[in-house]
């Protein structure tokens, strides 16, 4: 049993039945309230919960962020939302210092069921500073979880065991696919983390991807199909964890790797994700495990140059075909 | 007597806190009864002892990585954790062995855990900037100067949220109050106080300098409480020496924030007998002469006189005490000594709750 | 030696400022040490007299040593400056050993066989199949040798660079039918048995008069037709192999496997190909139980509705071209199996026994096995066997 939702309306309709559910359940961040939120994930919240449940914010991200945390760690599962992820580096020491890291070295003694929410990566001509896809950064520290769901029902799915966990998660969103619609089941439906999802089955190569790349993978998928490619696109829908089993198992039977993936290439998420693939399938490999990455340059603001600081359709097709030895 | 800039506005500024001095001669009463102060006393020269063997410890190489040592500040502390009730909470950064020790955390259990042991109260994975006793209300213990702040803010939040009338008490160093990590959640604790909905007490722990660099040389507004005033929080100053001033000044502010759920700002001015922390051997921005003057308002002996004065303290049960201290801190060291390290398993335990 | 810094692991004695049998008072230097980064005095913890000096001038010892003795007002001689032992290991003078000049000896650059490129499953499949890559073109970049490429050499395409698998245009009359997955497996798994099991092969005829009438009346018993002579051979080669273990077995490189069960596979030609079902612990089996199995097995296997547990696991393979009026022929052993026997059909012929001369069915089986397992006597021995079963039919049952 479903609905068709959006992205928006998938994270939203998640945050009410988890905020009817459980009163610990708080949201902060800027202009959630009575701005209704810049992408109105948080639309008619404040309205719905109050002031006190829907805390509007001063731009301050060390101090709210850390304050979310605090609340954590006294019992309050607190939702706060980033309005972009770029703007969380500016609470870098309260998220990767604090956060990741209080459970650790109190000695288990705390808590810390935090759920940060917002866009991440690239939108249109945003220029340097708003463009960024941290997944990377936040992946790398032990002690969080980073998840980026692709589907309006990754979102639920995903959002309902970040908000029900017991550890702060870094879930990252993209502007790109609050507008997408989906199918999303009905019910208390929850994903768990570390399962990635086959988004298209194939035998002749695997193609990974996440979050907004995905619908990318697959329409690459779709146009190799036409030559007589057979793809298999898989959505990895979490980061830390990550599946290693599904990554494996895939290309034990297909031989093949292309990773996809936004931002920069040297030290990005895809190198993670090439080194656990090599890890688990070195002996079924035919080629080297191919890496679909944006440019290593700051994203321009010229359109024309960002087209081409982004990975498009054409760049995943011709690295399908390099595994292949047909270029 | 040789007096340097630095020390004679030290001298100035702590005349102006002898108005608070005063009142709390004046609430207590020369004759008045101070034995169930004893507790206190007590606590605050274990806290002593304590220290003075952990930087021992230290120098034989027993604790690792940082020690930073209360000594000469235990009147601050005492003064707000005897002012509280068993079921508030407190923050503090890495100088935290005091607070934990004079809230009742067994020594034992903190030496443990500079000893970097598995009976240590963060299991020997926190080590000493990293206490906490959740139990007991103190949730750490941090490194990073003033990243506790926000926490402690948030905390108290959560705390009125819940429907209690707890309070939260942060204690911060003069260091951290030029840290956007001061400025964010002290402002986001006035705009919420205003709802009441922020029970939290800032206690500045003044001692002057921050590692190497004096106030002085931090601020143009060397007033600290009054850094407060920008923020629309009530503030004041005591003499962070004198336990009674400090125990009578936190019972009305604690009372007035549980009561109201708006936060308050209190600026102690206290000095640090030892160097900061392990590393700074030759303290080379204050002069000797400046700290043996200082020395010579050591609160425990400050409390001492004020115990003897009202009968409460002699001769004979100052040796006991000191003795009965002597001995627990000496068994926390043993305690230490003989207990095993963490198993190799517990590397990759407590990261995370689930999963 | 007190630890001046969270780093310090050793420190050096510069100075004594006290000799032994001085007076020393709690905070008076005692010493002056070097640590990494600043030279200190070393204050007197105790107060009493400087009874021995432990590390003399210029010595280095690791934080928390002891470097000297104070015997407290009162003491007898002998009490240590409690010091404790030193911190954990990790603490012990840092070894500070002079890089090795150039790198340590580098992996030896083995045979010629590290500098072939292949891709790990191309090398992977050649391993398995006991190729060697030096033989096989890599079409890949910088000549790497692919997957693809390793299973063109196995499917016995010339691996010579001058035969491209798909170029030139087919001549008029040329029809070029693409292999079946089947065909192709085929093609590979019986190429494979040729080049690396040494075939040879055994005959004998048997005469299956009896075993022809025991069939008859099994199937009078069961009131339908169901037993063929193939489950009486089947029958048979099982049971004869409990007596000739070796030929239930696989080669294995060092070792000769022997299964510990007995799986006959029977081949059973399909429009698109062959295809070898398994009847498992066929000895353990009643002729009826074979039979029944080996009807639906076969129906089933038109229909292509066989799982893949009942193609696998195979011990010993029985052929049979009987249907074709076939009078003999030899088989290919299916690897990793030992031998296979082939058997062609039960013809009317003259004989002689006992001097005379009479009409008999006989049957011709043929055994190829493989001759890294097995040896020619033995064969015979076993075809005896299957001979004496067949030819005295009650005792298969």
């Amino acid at each position: 049993m479903g609905q068709v939702l959006t992205y928006r309306d998938a994270l939203r309709s998640t945050l009410i039945e988890e905020m009817d559910r459980d009163p610990a359940v708080i949201l902060i961040g800027e202009d959630i309230g009575v701005y209704q939120g810049t992408f109105r994930v948080t639309a008619d919240l404040m309205q719905r919960y109050g002031p006190k449940r829907v805390i509007d914010t001063p731009i301050s991200e060390r101090g709210f962020i850390g304050a979310a945390i605090g609340m954590a760690m006294l019992g309050l599962r607190p939702v706060v939302e980033v309005m972009t992820w770029n703007f969380s580096l500016l609470a870098a020491d309260q998220i990767l210092n604090n956060a990741a890291k209080v459970r650790y070295f109190s000695g288990g003694q705390v808590d810390v069921p935090l759920v940060i929410r917002g866009p991440n990566g690239a939108g249109v001509q945003l220029s340097a500073q708003h463009s960024q896809s941290l997944e990377a950064l936040y992946a790398h520290f032990p002690g969080l979880w980073v998840v980026a769901p692709a589907t309006p029902a990754d979102a639920r799915g995903l959002l309902r065991t970040a908000i029900r966990g017991r550890d702060p998660v870094i879930f990252l969103e993209n502007a790109a696919l609050y507008g997408t619609k989906g199918e999303v089941p009905d019910g208390e439906f929850a994903l768990p983390f570390g399962q990635a999802d086959i988004a298209r089955s194939g035998k002749d190569v695997t193609i990974v991807a996440y979050s907004r790349m995905v619908n990318l993978a697959l329409a690459a998928a779709e146009q190799l199909a036409r030559e007589g490619i057979d793809p298999e696109v898989i959505n990895l829908r979490t980061l830390r964890p990550l599946d290693r089993e599904t990554l494996a198992r895939s290309v034990r039977r297909t031989h093949r790797a292309v990773v996809v993936q936004e931002q920069w290439k040297p030290f990005g998420a895809a190198a993670e994700i090439a080194a656990v693939i090599y890890e688990g399938a070195f002996d079924s490999l035919d080629a080297p495990v191919e890496r679909e990455t944006g440019a290593d340059a700051p994203m321009p603001y010229a359109r024309n140059l960002e087209l081409l600081a982004l990975p498009h359709e054409r760049d995943i097709v011709d690295a399908v075909k390099r595994t292949l030895y047909r270029t | 007597m040789l007096v340097n800039p630095q020390f004679a506005d030290i001298i100035g500024r702590m005349a102006t806190v002898k108005r608070g001095h005063r009142q709390a001669e004046r609430e207590a009463g020369r004759e008045a009864d101070l034995a169930p102060y004893l507790p206190w006393y007590r606590l605050m020269v274990t806290a002593r002892r304590f220290e003075e063997e952990a930087e021992r410890a230290f120098r034989r190489g027993k604790i690792g990585g940082y020690l930073h040592v209360y000594t000469g500040q235990e009147a601050v502390a005492a003064g707000f954790l005897a002012a509280i009730r068993p079921d508030d909470i407190f923050f503090t950064a890495y100088r935290d062995h005091a607070h934990a020790i004079i809230r009742g955390t067994p020594p034992d259990a903190v030496m443990a855990e500079l000893f970097g042991k598995v009976t240590g109260v963060a299991k020997g994975k926190g080590g000493s900037m990293h206490l906490f006793d959740v139990a007991r209300g103190l949730y750490g213990g941090y490194g990073i100067v003033g990243s506790h702040i926000p926490l402690a803010t948030g905390a108290a939040y959560a705390l009125r949220y819940q429907s209690t009338d707890r309070v939260c008490l942060c204690f911060l160093g003069d260091g951290a109050m030029h840290s956007g990590s001061f400025h964010e959640p002290v402002n986001l604790a006035a705009l919420w106080g205003r709802e009441g909905l922020c029970p939290i007490v800032y206690i500045i722990e003044n001692n002057q300098y921050a590692m190497g660099t004096s106030v002085e040389r931090s601020t143009v507004v060397t007033n600290l409480a009054s850094h407060f005033d920008a923020y629309g929080i009530d503030n004041e100053q005591v003499d962070g020496q004198d336990f009674f001033a400090v125990k009578s000044a936190a019972d009305r502010i604690v009372a007035q924030v549980r009561k109201t759920g708006r936060p308050r700002g209190i600026e102690a001015i206290t000095y640090r007998f030892a160097a900061h922390g392990a590393a700074d051997l030759f303290q080379v921005y204050r002069s000797r002469e400046e700290v043996e003057a200082q020395r010579r308002k050591d609160p425990i002996l400050l409390m001492e006189r004020r115990l003897r004065r009202a009968g409460a303290l002699d001769d004979e049960r100052v040796e006991v005490i000191r003795r009965e201290v002597e001995a627990a801190v000496a068994a926390a060291l043993r305690f230490a000594e003989e207990s095993p390290e963490p198993p190799p398993e517990a590397l990759q335990t407590d990261i995370y709750g689930q999963g | 030696m007190p630890k001046m810094g969270d780093a310090m692991t050793e420190g050096k004695v510069l100075r004594w400022m006290k000799r032994p049998g001085d007076r020393v008072e709690v905070g008076e230097a005692l010493a002056e040490i070097e640590t990494d980064m600043v030279n200190v005095e070393l204050p007197a913890e105790e107060t009493g007299t400087l009874a021995e000096i432990l590390v003399a001038e210029g010595g280095v010892v690791p934080v928390g040593s002891p470097i000297a003795m104070i015997r407290r007002p009162g003491e007898e001689a002998g009490r240590h400056v409690p010091s404790g032992p030193p911190a954990p290991p990790s603490a012990a003078v840092p070894e500070r050993r002079a890089e090795a000049a150039g790198g340590t000896a580098a992996p030896g650059r083995g045979p010629s066989e590290e500098q072939i490129k292949a891709s790990p499953v191309a090398r992977r499949l050649a391993r398995e199949r006991g190729i060697d890559l030096a033989g096989i073109h890599g079409t890949g970049p910088e000549g790497r040798i692919t997957k693809e490429d390793v299973e063109a050499f196995i499917a016995g395409r010339a691996g010579a660079p001058s035969v491209p698998p798909r170029s030139g245009a087919p001549t008029p009359s040329t029809e070029e039918v693409p292999l079946t997955r089947m065909r192709q497996t085929i093609a590979r798994r019986m190429t494979e048995s040729k080049q690396q099991a040494p075939h040879f092969y055994v005959t004998v005829e048997i005469l299956m008069d009896a075993a022809l009438g025991l069939r008859e009346q099994l199937n009078k018993d069961l009131g339908e037709k169901v037993v063929s002579v193939n489950d009486l051979v089947l029958k048979a080669a099982a049971m004869a192999l409990r007596t000739f273990l070796n030929l239930n077995a696989s080669f294995a490189g060092e070792t000769v496997r022997r299964h510990p069960e007995i799986h006959m596979g029977f081949a059973l030609a399909l429009p698109e190909g062959l295809i070898v079902p398994v009847i498992r612990r066929c000895d353990q089996k009643g002729i009826a139980e074979i039979a029944r199995e080996a009807e639906d097995l076969g129906e089933r296997a038109r229909q292509g509705k066989l799982r893949p547990e009942e193609l696998q696991g195979g011990t010993f393979t029985v052929s049979n071209l009987g249907m074709f009026d076939v009078e003999s022929f030899a088989a290919i052993i299916n690897p990793p199996q030992a031998a296979i026997l082939a058997v062609g059909s039960a013809q009317s012929r003259a004989i002689a026994d006992g001097g005379a001369v009479r009409a008999a069915h006989v049957m011709k089986a043929t055994l190829s096995a493989d001759h890294r397992v097995t040896d020619g006597a033995e064969a015979a021995r076993y075809l005896g066997e299957v001979k004496r079963l067949l030819q005295n039919p009650t005792l298969l049952a």
